[in-house]
């Protein structure tokens, strides 16, 4: 059995975050940073970038309407008016700029590390090739197929896959993560990065992107928000709001004739004030703000959405695909128990494997040595200790490993490995290992561990016996907190799959200590792609993480695909998403992470609509109460005046613009539970805060500009 | 046995027979949309039209045929009225004007039977059976096939096909309207209301006056005037003239057989997506709606009178029927506003402020509570599209409705049919205020001419075709602008139900998890409530204000 060999994958850093709500911090909204938008804010009054945003777009119009009628006919009312709607637009564009400006700045911090470098092209390079020929051009001029050699201090002059070689990298440029790296030719830790630097050796790396469409470029433009495109969930909501936007205009626009009729013509400002305090300005002002936000929130996490698509398409996610390696359980096996055969005591067994794992430096070896000191007080020895031993590494063939003790007069050869394999040795050495052996080998296996077995060649040369000292159980080890988190996705309507290699015996067993829903022994790439297949065929959305060039396919088909950063550059191209810090575990923050932008966006929807009765109740009587007394008794806040009223619904009503950027910066609260109790509570606290809290910001506005001169 | 128990008596029986209803007929309707044989009837009928029974159309190809249908029962209808002066049984009267007849035309054809002329003295009796009553039938059988193209996009998947129209409307002509209607008419004929062909009869009134009243085949069109949410009365009194509505007991029936059809639609939307709980949702939310509105309008008739007649004669009398009295005049204003029936036994326009300004904001709801045959749960159907969307982003996911996404696409259509009715009626409503002569045909001045504006283009545009009455509507402008509103607000939203009807059917349904918004627990029947009152009142509540409102508040 191969446990010993394959070299553990990296565990998961850390333990997963905290149960509980997940709010994903976004660090505190810095004044300063307010301060340092607002050139961008007014840059961004240009009506060919405000029609982006319908409902923005008819506030700027309303506010040049404004601006003109106060021109030709000034009055305090007029231009208090005008300036607050135009304050409205710059809260808007304020918004926006915010979110942007955060990018901005990882996006020059990434621009620092992409200094033009020069690159040393081997023209005519082929494996094994003596002298290829060596030139230096600059880093732009590079193609993919162009093959360029790296020495210790140099910069990497552009994305590629190490062909020869092996070099620790220093990617801090990008990952954050100051620990060096390695990376080799063949097999899943090839692919490099341009701007990274290399630390020691020398690497021969064959580039695969174009000049200008590095990772380090399409990181620079994601941050930046500069390929932001809007994202289908987006252009359904503006539909909405602009539709919405068309029927409070209609509603103002034919309100003037009805006006006539009853004798009291508005006056424009007050009909553009009426259209501004009722089309969905507060989602409308926000809504960019939002989306940009979330795929912040995603880079604060170190993971790199490649669209804003992808990261809807995460908080729609059905089906995790979960590798049990490093995200389930911790990488490796750990040794749990010692089982003696018949006959044998169990410190002697303990003693045995001790020593056949002295030079085992695999973490299962070191966790044998471990259990032994710990279960039966047998201090480990070094290997220096042991006089005339000879340690036997494992190999792929004979699949175990060992030591031969060649004391004087006695030999001791000790084998620990999978278990037809030392059972074999056992044998052809002349031992009859006993049938409770195979029942507890078996037994190990059903519980979902891993037997070793460890046997023993005592005597010298002719009178040797041979036997089976009896059996090591290797177990997995799930992750603290799995379980609950688990529990978490399932009321979020979440399955988990567990992708493993091992037999489905073992696999089952994992599955059902680790609490997920369903797995997939023996599963080999394509049995991925085909369990892809069959979920999407019912609907379902699918996220998985993958790192191997084989994993490249399957990522390029789920729905989510985080392609760890470590992996290859055919795994990174193939997802949707990489996560620079290559931890799995963090596919569930990123469902987290998604569902709050659709939520932050469903809930200031809802505010924003329900800000509307209050301002109403303002602005309707101090329209119409004049020919009408009767509609004074609307005026339920008992505003001061009817334009004091008016003011005061459009001073909150820009207001609450700058009160709610932290929170569509942030996104609103997250707890993970079912569909039914996040409406509950969001509906509350949004519809029902919506409804109530501008009556009391108008009313408390409205105490204040009474005292101005003019709107008395 | 006094007022307020016989109200409350009627308002029980009236629920329960619906609630008998409720199941077998639902159960039924849901038979005729989805069953695959063909009558021998309506073999005969696909062979003399030339269509195919077997085809399944896309919904560009339903719509076509549901505009290409319209269009020609309009001109058809419209060329019958202009020759009515040669036709037999038209009892002496002459042809109708153009903009009365292109009026009267969309107005049946719309399902809207808005009436700018008094039936008696226009209409002879061909025209009533042969056009008129014609298209009780049909329009009836349109809006209930647009629906079954809706609940398609709902219950199918990966495929543009929404059924046939031709056979969804000859089906539910032959096997749901025509059989109830016999019935029912039957019914009506044992209760007191006269089918025959007589010509005039001069009768002496109780003041000693004298009136010159027609005969006629009253009760047959009577039963398909409720049954499929037309309300065009034979007579110009409408429900309120004994020939169509003699007693309290049919008051009851009528009251019944204009909301029985809405009302069981629910039912049959619950069968057909597989989960009759979501039909139970839908009726709630219609029966929360009608239920308020009846008791707002009946407190309003009983209680908030001002003049010293009202309290002498216990509440809002004027303009109701003695006969029937406050509580069955609020039970059927409100029931008929609500339904898109628009027939009336009462005057909507002496009501109260508060009590006549529920009749208009119940039209401007939309006509969903329960709504037109069809139309009513087509409309509900797309409020609840919208509900969804908001909540569906409140719970963190793309939103989805009976396991259907709803995207920008769907989102579109939903939108616009949200946007079409409201700017048909304030639009209309606001160039008719802006200029003088439609001005001047208002009875009253102020905030109840107003509102008698007001109430002509909300029962235009929803299809309704009540009158508030004190409207002289028979005028070229009123009648052009209001034919124009009926088929905008009746066609223009169908194109929408229908492009999102295909939108639903070409995708592949999504699977229900813990994840996935419920749309069948009370939790989500309040959210569609809170949705519709606040939509609908944010859009209309200015105009509300200078009509009813001004009105009322003192």
């Amino acid at each position: 059995m191969p446990t010993t060999t394959v070299p553990p994958p990296d565990p998961a850093a850390g333990a997963p975050p905290g149960l509980g709500p997940h709010r994903v911090p976004a660090g505190l909204l810095d004044p300063k940073q307010l301060l340092g938008s607002f050139p961008g804010a007014l840059r961004k009054l240009d009506p060919r970038t405000m029609v982006r945003s319908p409902v923005m777009f008819v506030v700027e119009v309303g506010a040049v309407l404004t601006t003109l009628s106060a021109l030709r006919t000034p009055g305090v009312f007029a231009w208090v008016i005008t300036g607050w709607l135009w304050l409205t637009v710059v809260f808007a564009n304020l918004a926006e700029a915010v979110a942007e400006g955060r990018g901005k700045a990882q996006a020059e911090t990434l621009r620092r590390t992409k200094t033009l470098t020069m690159a040393r092209r081997l023209t005519g390079w082929r494996p094994g090739a003596a002298e290829p020929v060596e030139e230096e051009v600059p880093g732009l001029d590079l193609r993919p197929g162009d093959h360029v050699l790296v020495e210790a201090g140099q910069t990497i002059p552009g994305d590629g896959d190490v062909v020869e070689g092996v070099a620790s990298v220093d990617e801090s440029a990008i990952t954050g993560e100051s620990a060096p790296v390695i990376r080799e030719s063949g097999g899943d830790r090839s692919a490099v990065t341009g701007g990274t630097k290399v630390l020691s050796d020398r690497i021969v790396v064959k580039i695969t992107s174009k000049p200008g469409e590095t990772f380090i470029d399409r990181m620079i433009a994601l941050v930046e928000g500069a390929a932001r495109q809007k994202t289908p969930n987006e252009i359904a909501l503006n539909i909405l709001l602009a539709s919405l936007t068309v029927i409070f205009l209609a509603a103002v626009v034919t309100l003037q004739p009805f006006a006539v009729f009853a004798g009291a013509e508005q006056p424009l400002v007050v009909l553009v004030a009426l259209v501004v305090a009722l089309i969905p300005t507060t989602i409308g002002a926000l809504l960019s703000a939002i989306g940009i936000a979330g795929m912040d929130r995603l880079v604060q996490r170190n993971v790199l959405a490649m669209s804003g698509r992808a990261v809807e398409a995460a908080g729609d996610v059905n089906t995790l695909l979960l590798d049990k390696t490093g995200t389930i359980t911790l990488g490796n096996r750990q040794a749990a128990e010692f089982l003696p055969a018949r006959g044998v005591d169990a410190e002697e067994l303990a003693d045995a494997a001790q020593l056949s794992s002295i030079a085992d430096e695999t973490p299962e070896g070191r966790s044998i040595v471990v259990l032994a000191k710990q279960r039966h007080a047998l201090r480990a020895r070094g290997e220096g200790e042991l006089a005339h031993a000879a340690f036997v590494a494992f190999t792929a063939q004979s699949r175990m490993s060992g030591v031969d003790l060649s004391d004087p007069g006695a030999g001791r050869s000790l084998r620990k490995g999978a278990a037809t394999a030392v059972m074999r040795w056992v044998r052809d050495s002349g031992g009859h290992p006993t049938e409770d052996v195979g029942q507890l080998v078996d037994g190990i296996s059903a519980s979902g561990g891993t037997p070793l077995v460890v046997g023993e060649v005592t005597g010298a040369d002719g009178i040797r016996t041979a036997r089976v000292l009896g059996v090591i159980h290797l177990k997995d080890i799930v992750k603290e907190g799995m379980r609950e988190r688990f529990a978490e996705l399932r009321r979020m309507g979440i399955r988990t799959v567990m992708i493993t290699g091992d037999n489905p015996l073992t696999a089952r067993a994992i599955a059902q200590e680790a609490g997920v829903d369903d797995f997939l022994a023996e599963a080999t790439p394509e049995d991925k792609m085909s369990l892809i297949r069959q979920e999407q065929a019912g609907g379902k959305l699918v996220a998985m993480t993958g790192d191997g060039t084989n994993d490249a396919p399957a990522l390029a088909q789920a729905d989510v695909g985080v392609a760890m950063n470590t992996g290859t550059s055919a795994a990174k191209e193939a997802g949707n998403m990489v996560d620079l810090d290559s931890n799995p575990t963090k596919l569930i923050e990123i469902v987290a992470i998604g569902k709050q932008l659709l939520i932050t966006r469903g809930a200031l929807t809802t505010f924003s609509i329900a800000n509307d009765v209050a301002k109403y109740f303002a602005i309707i009587p101090a329209m119409f109460a004049g020919v009408y007394p009767g509609l004074d008794r609307l005026n339920i806040m008992r505003l001061h005046s009817p334009s004091s009223a008016i003011t005061s619904a459009i001073i909150f009503n820009a207001l609450i613009i700058v009160a709610l950027i932290p929170l569509a910066l942030r996104g609103v609260r997250y707890t993970p539970s079912s569909a039914a109790a996040l409406l509950s509570r969001n509906i509350w606290l949004y519809g029902l805060g919506g409804l109530i809290l501008p009556f009391l910001g108008i009313k408390l506005i409205d105490l204040i500009v009474q005292f101005l001169p003019g709107l008395r | 046995m006094n007022d307020t128990l016989a109200g409350w008596l009627q308002i029980l029986l009236l629920v329960l027979a619906l609630a008998l209803t409720f199941r077998p007929l639902g159960d039924h309707i849901a038979r005729v949309l989805t069953g695959t044989r063909h009558t021998k009837t309506e073999r005969l009928v696909y062979r003399a039209a030339g269509v195919h029974g077997d085809i399944d159309q896309t919904w560009p190809v339903y719509l076509r045929g549901v505009l290409a249908f319209s269009l020609v029962s309009t001109l058809f209808l419209y060329g019958f009225l202009r020759v009515q002066n040669l036709l037999p049984l038209s009892l002496g009267r002459g042809a109708v004007t153009p903009d009365l007849s292109f009026n009267t035309a969309a107005s049946f054809v719309t399902n809207t039977n808005w009436q700018s002329y008094a039936g008696e003295s226009t209409m002879g009796h061909l025209v009533q059976m042969a056009g008129l009553a014609v298209q009780n039938f049909v329009s009836a059988a349109v809006g209930i096939s647009v629906l079954a193209a809706l609940l398609r996009g709902f219950t199918r998947q990966s495929t543009g096909r929404v059924g046939n129209f031709w056979v969804d409307l000859t089906r539910i002509v032959v096997r749901l309207l025509l059989p109830l209607s016999f019935v029912f008419a039957i019914v009506l004929v044992a209760s007191g209301v006269i089918q025959n062909f007589h010509g005039f009869h001069d009768v002496t009134t109780l003041a000693g006056g004298h009136q010159s009243i027609p005969g006629g085949p009253v009760a047959s069109q009577e039963a398909i005037k409720e049954l499929g949410t037309n309300g065009g009365g034979f007579y110009n009194a409408n429900s309120a003239h004994p020939f169509e509505n003699p007693t309290a007991l049919t008051n009851l029936i009528e009251i019944y057989l204009l909301l029985v059809i809405a009302v069981c639609l629910p039912r049959t939307f619950g069968v057909l997506v597989g989960d009759r709980r979501q039909g139970y949702a839908v009726i709630a939310v219609m029966a929360l709606l009608w239920a308020a509105s009846v008791a707002l309008v009946t407190a309003n008739e009983l209680h908030s009178v001002s003049s010293t007649a009202g309290h002498a004669a216990g509440g809002m009398a004027e303009g109701k029927e003695q006969r029937f009295g406050i509580w069955s005049s609020a039970l059927f204003a409100v029931s008929t506003t609500l339904t898109s029936c628009g027939a009336v036994n009462s005057a909507h326009d002496s009501y109260t402020p508060g009590g006549g300004g529920m009749t208009i904001f119940n039209m401007m709801l939309g006509e969903i509570a329960p709504g037109g045959t069809g139309s009513g749960l087509y409309g509900i159907l797309i409020l609840a599209v919208v509900a969804v969307f908001v909540a569906g982003l409140m719970v963190g996911r793309t939103p989805e409705y009976l396991g259907k996404k709803l995207r920008g696409r769907e989102m579109k259509f939903a939108s616009l049919y949200l946007l079409t009715t409201p700017l048909t009626v304030l639009v209309g409503a606001g160039l008719t205020m802006a200029f003088p002569g439609p001005r001047a045909a208002m009875l009253n001045t102020g905030p109840h001419g107003f509102s008698e504006v007001l109430y002509a283009f909300a029962s235009a545009a929803n299809n309704n075709g009540s009158a508030f009455a004190g409207l002289s509507a028979d005028t070229v402008w009123y009648n052009t602008a209001l034919g124009l509103v009926m088929l905008i607000g009746r066609f223009l939203p169908m194109v929408f139900v229908l492009a999102l009807a295909g939108s639903l059917a070409g995708q592949q349904p999504v699977p229900v998890t813990a994840g996935t918004l419920p749309t069948h627990r009370p939790q989500f029947v309040g959210l569609l409530t809170g949705v519709i009152l606040i939509v609908v009142g944010l859009t209309y509540f200015p105009a509300l204000a200078l009509g009813p409102l001004a009105e009322g508040l003192h």
